[in-house]
């Protein structure tokens, strides 16, 4: 890429080169574009041609970036609103001493009469915060409570976990060539024979750094696909097959392949013997798994699941691409354990083509959990279900999820006082289930704390404060694939301009962290700092990585024969027994199976034969639109224009029977909530499976509570069980849950 | 003079509207117009379990092909942006050639 990074127009203006990350847009991909700013306005972007991932492509979030930037409802300076007024739009606009001036002496007062853990901090997924919101809590308040308010951590921890445990490594990622700069031409590279989706459409949710449309690039060069998903996407109708399961079943499925691969003496001998623990577990452990039973279960056909194991087991390399599917499954963690299981010993595990393998962390993703140390060991003792949920205390820097719920409600074992919340809606069916029991024990608290862009559901119920954050186009910063759990790219974001009196993530714990904890921020600026992370690893400071534009680290596969996966140095993976755990050695301490198993969902045709007949659809939700980051965009109205409403897919005799027409509102309904969404008829889901979208709330409705910008109409996470989880304390049922559905007039649920 | 016009591989085209909106940016277009409209045909099914789903992106009369952008040595704005760069830009009849080579589910628009 060019070196000059900001140049100037003749008609005046500037252009800024840069790399996104959300706010707003995306996880950390880093897409490449060019900013110009004209009379401190956004005024054009343009996707940048340079960028060696992206190649001048952007989305349609990014497209409208000016439309989001210059907003005449963004929120652009502190505010502040009295706490009998939560739900009231009486918002005050202050300056950033006024705000620290009311946080800092509660934050001291809490730590001083009732500790720092009783003060939490709240992040949502994939934003830039995700870098920034746990050192907020350690370094920059001192409180060991971080959390992902997500029951059983269901979004990338579990597949981060289970990695850790069965591997010991970092993000396990398809290998696109992302690291070389000559992308698919590097003769280090080989072309994966078949891609497998696995839960997951990467084309439109670019998970975790991973740039969807590479899969694209793969298809035109011979890559084949294989979806396994219960809907038949638009991949899917481009793939060799599809597995159609129901919803939940992804496990059986998993061992279903396992028995045929193993039984057809269809894996990598070498490899195997080599380099895993517990394959003659596991060898036994699968004959309960025999393809017509698997059938059974996941109603994908008997001929469909061998012919798709053998492929897989055949086809040098194979990659699979483990999704949010994974997460979202009380019965997850077995899932997982069973793909790691199906790339190992299929001989697919970091090699060209196959699956890559990060260091655990490394660059900023090491940093956000060294900042730990600044807390004591009997604070760190402190964090709530820790000790209780033991597999998840091992694997995640934060509380439990479903834990914290139950210490908001009961004040066991101790009460909570104060509330940050970055850059998570709590509120909105985005993280959270059984959002109203959340929004009342938030209230509880004597402070409440919103960093965000826009008011939304939950700053308007809740916040006392707002801190305002500036987009990515405003403020200095590093975009780093999978968080630094698998760095492929490393991108420069450069400010462009900025837009009122915000603060970014970084600059808020800074400020802040200065203040009561200066020993843990020693950095002069905000380039001071990222000079600190980048130097030692890169041999570049800040300005060095914005004149490179994007890094990409070198990359080395079968890191286990070479000793760079263990601490020791010795040949081997990171796990107890230095090798891939089939059979896992740690799960029996934790009270779980050691080797994986499969569980019905808690609830369907299966489990509760009787609720299935009053509520006979099987709801899945979750699947991403280019149009939003979850809950992120509603406001935006070219993105409106695109897509409305939230949509509920139903199959047309299902539809049929229901007598819903395309476009007409539907409420779904179980025991538990109810939501309302928009019905699309479409033959490409199973008829007795529906799937409703999730993050949406209406910005053009009363922001006042109760309606709370309809909050409650589309909010399909009131039909999600609180602490319904696995045995670890990993994966919520989201995707599979059970509802009936019929017509209504409107979008609006009368209370 | 060759006439231009725009080629669309849309074998490859996943509906993602990168298109519509870079182009609304450029002919700075209100809701309810377009220079270039995704078109969706299906999903229906051909056989069981085998469907009929294409995105078609289709330019309308308000597209110029980026006359301005192209005078500047850039591609035109959808061509440049498409997620799938599934859309090229050229001479019609060198278009028709690489029509020959992509083989199916590819169209030639001249707006």
């Amino acid at each position: 890429m060019k070196k000059e990074w900001k140049s100037k127009n003749a008609d005046g203006s500037y252009t800024v080169r840069t790399c996104g990350w959300s706010p707003p847009g995306e996880h950390p991909v880093g897409c490449g574009m060019k900013l110009t700013v004209k009379d401190g306005r956004l005024v054009n972007v343009e996707g940048d041609e340079e960028h060696p991932i992206t190649n001048g492509r952007l989305c349609v979030r990014c497209l409208s970036l000016p439309e989001y930037v210059h907003h005449p409802k963004r929120i652009t300076t502190p505010m502040k609103r009295a706490r009998e007024d939560r739900g009231q739009d009486k918002w005050e606009p202050i300056s950033w001493d006024e705000a620290w001036d009311i946080i800092i002496p509660k934050i001291n007062q809490i730590k001083k009469d009732h500790g720092a853990e009783s003060i939490i901090v709240f992040g949502g997924t994939g934003r830039e915060a995700c870098l920034y919101y746990y050192p907020l809590a350690f370094a920059s308040i001192g409180t060991p409570n971080v959390s992902q308010p997500i029951s059983g951590w269901s979004c990338y921890g579990p597949r981060c976990a289970i990695t850790d445990f069965i591997l010991g490594a970092g993000y396990p990622e398809i290998d696109f060539a992302g690291n070389y700069p000559d992308r698919y031409e590097n003769p280090n590279f080989k072309l994966p024979e078949y891609v497998v989706t696995w839960g997951k459409n990467p084309l439109y949710s670019n998970p975790d750094g991973f740039f969807g449309h590479a899969i694209i690039d793969m298809m035109k060069r011979g890559t084949k696909i294989i979806c396994i998903d219960p809907r038949i996407t638009w991949l899917g109708t481009r793939a060799e097959h599809v597995c159609q399961l129901r919803p939940g079943t992804d496990t059986a499925l998993a061992l279903g392949f396992l028995n045929v691969i193993i039984n057809e003496d269809l894996y990598d001998k070498e490899f195997v013997e080599k380099w895993c623990y517990g394959f003659d577990e596991l060898k036994e452990r699968v004959q309960q798994y025999p393809p017509d039973k698997v059938a059974a279960i996941t109603w994908v056909p008997e001929a469909l699941i061998i012919e798709v194991a053998r492929k897989m087991a055949l086809a040098k390399p194979t990659s699979i691409q483990w999704g949010l599917a994974v997460d979202m499954n009380p019965n997850g963690v077995q899932l997982g354990h069973s793909i790691l299981a199906l790339t190992a010993i299929t001989g697919n595990l970091d090699v060209p083509g196959g699956l890559t393998l990060g260091p655990p962390s490394s660059l900023l993703g090491k940093w956000r959990m060294e900042t730990r140390r600044n807390l004591t060991d009997e604070l760190w003792d402190k964090r709530l279900g820790a000790k209780e949920w033991p597999a998840v205390g091992a694997a995640m820097a934060t509380t439990h999820p479903d834990e914290t719920l139950d210490t908001l409600e009961t004040g066991k074992p101790y009460k909570i006082r104060m509330a940050w919340i970055n850059s998570t809606n709590v509120l909105a069916p985005s993280s959270a289930v059984q959002p109203a029991r959340w929004y009342k024990a938030l209230q509880e608290m004597e402070l409440i704390v919103a960093q965000d862009l826009f008011h939304n559901p939950t700053t308007m119920a809740l916040a006392d404060i707002f801190l305002p954050l500036p987009t990515f186009a405003e403020h200095n910063g590093v975009v780093i694939t999978n968080y630094g759990r698998n760095a492929i790219s490393l991108g420069a974001m450069n400010e462009a301009l900025r837009v009122g009196d915000t603060k970014s993530d970084l600059e808020v714990c800074m400020e802040l962290g200065k203040r009561l904890h200066p020993d843990m921020w020693p950095f002069e600026s905000v380039q001071d700092f990222f000079t600190s992370q980048l130097k030692p690893e890169l041999g570049i400071d800040f300005e060095g990585l914005s004149e490179l534009g994007v890094y990409q680290p070198k990359y080395t596969y079968r890191k286990h024969e070479k000793g760079l996966l263990r601490m020791d140095g010795e040949p081997g993976f990171n796990t107890v027994t230095g090798l891939v755990e089939l059979s896992s050695t740690l799960f029996p301490n934790w009270g779980e199976d050691a080797l994986p198993y499969y569980q019905e969902p808690p609830y369907g045709p299966v489990s509760t034969p009787e609720l299935f007949n009053e509520y006979p659809l099987i709801m899945t939700s979750g699947a991403r639109k280019t149009t939003s980051f979850h809950s992120e965009h509603r406001q935006i109205d070219t993105l409106r224009e695109i897509d409305p409403y939230p949509v509920v897919e139903l199959h047309p005799e299902t539809a049929e029977k229901l007598n819903i027409n395309e476009k007409d509102w539907v409420e779904l309904e179980n025991m538990l909530g109810k939501c309302r969404m928009q019905a699309h008829l479409t033959p490409t889901i199973h008829p007795r499976v529906c799937h409703a979208t999730h993050g949406w709330w209406y910005p053009e409705k009363n922001g006042e509570a109760p309606t709370l910008f309809g909050v409650w109409d589309a909010n399909l996470n009131t039909m999600i069980p609180h602490k319904t989880i696995g045995k670890l304390g990993f994966g919520a049922p989201y995707k599979q849950m059970v509802c009936k559905a019929k017509r209504v007039e409107s979008s609006t649920i009368e209370n | 003079m060759a006439k231009n016009g725009l080629l669309i591989n849309y074998q490859y085209c996943t509906g993602c509207h990168s298109c519509e909106v870079a182009c609304k940016n450029v002919l700075k277009l209100p809701r309810g117009q377009w220079g270039i409209k995704l078109l969706e045909n299906g999903p229906w099914e051909v056989t069981p379990g085998k469907f009929e789903w294409d995105y078609i992106p289709t330019p309308t009369q308000l597209c110029d092909l980026c006359a301005d952008r192209v005078a500047e040595g850039k591609k035109p704005t959808c061509v440049h942006h498409c997620l799938s760069q599934c859309m090229e830009y050229g001479p019609v009849t060198e278009l028709a050639e690489r029509m020959s080579e992509l083989g199916s589910k590819t169209a030639l628009f001249i707006p």
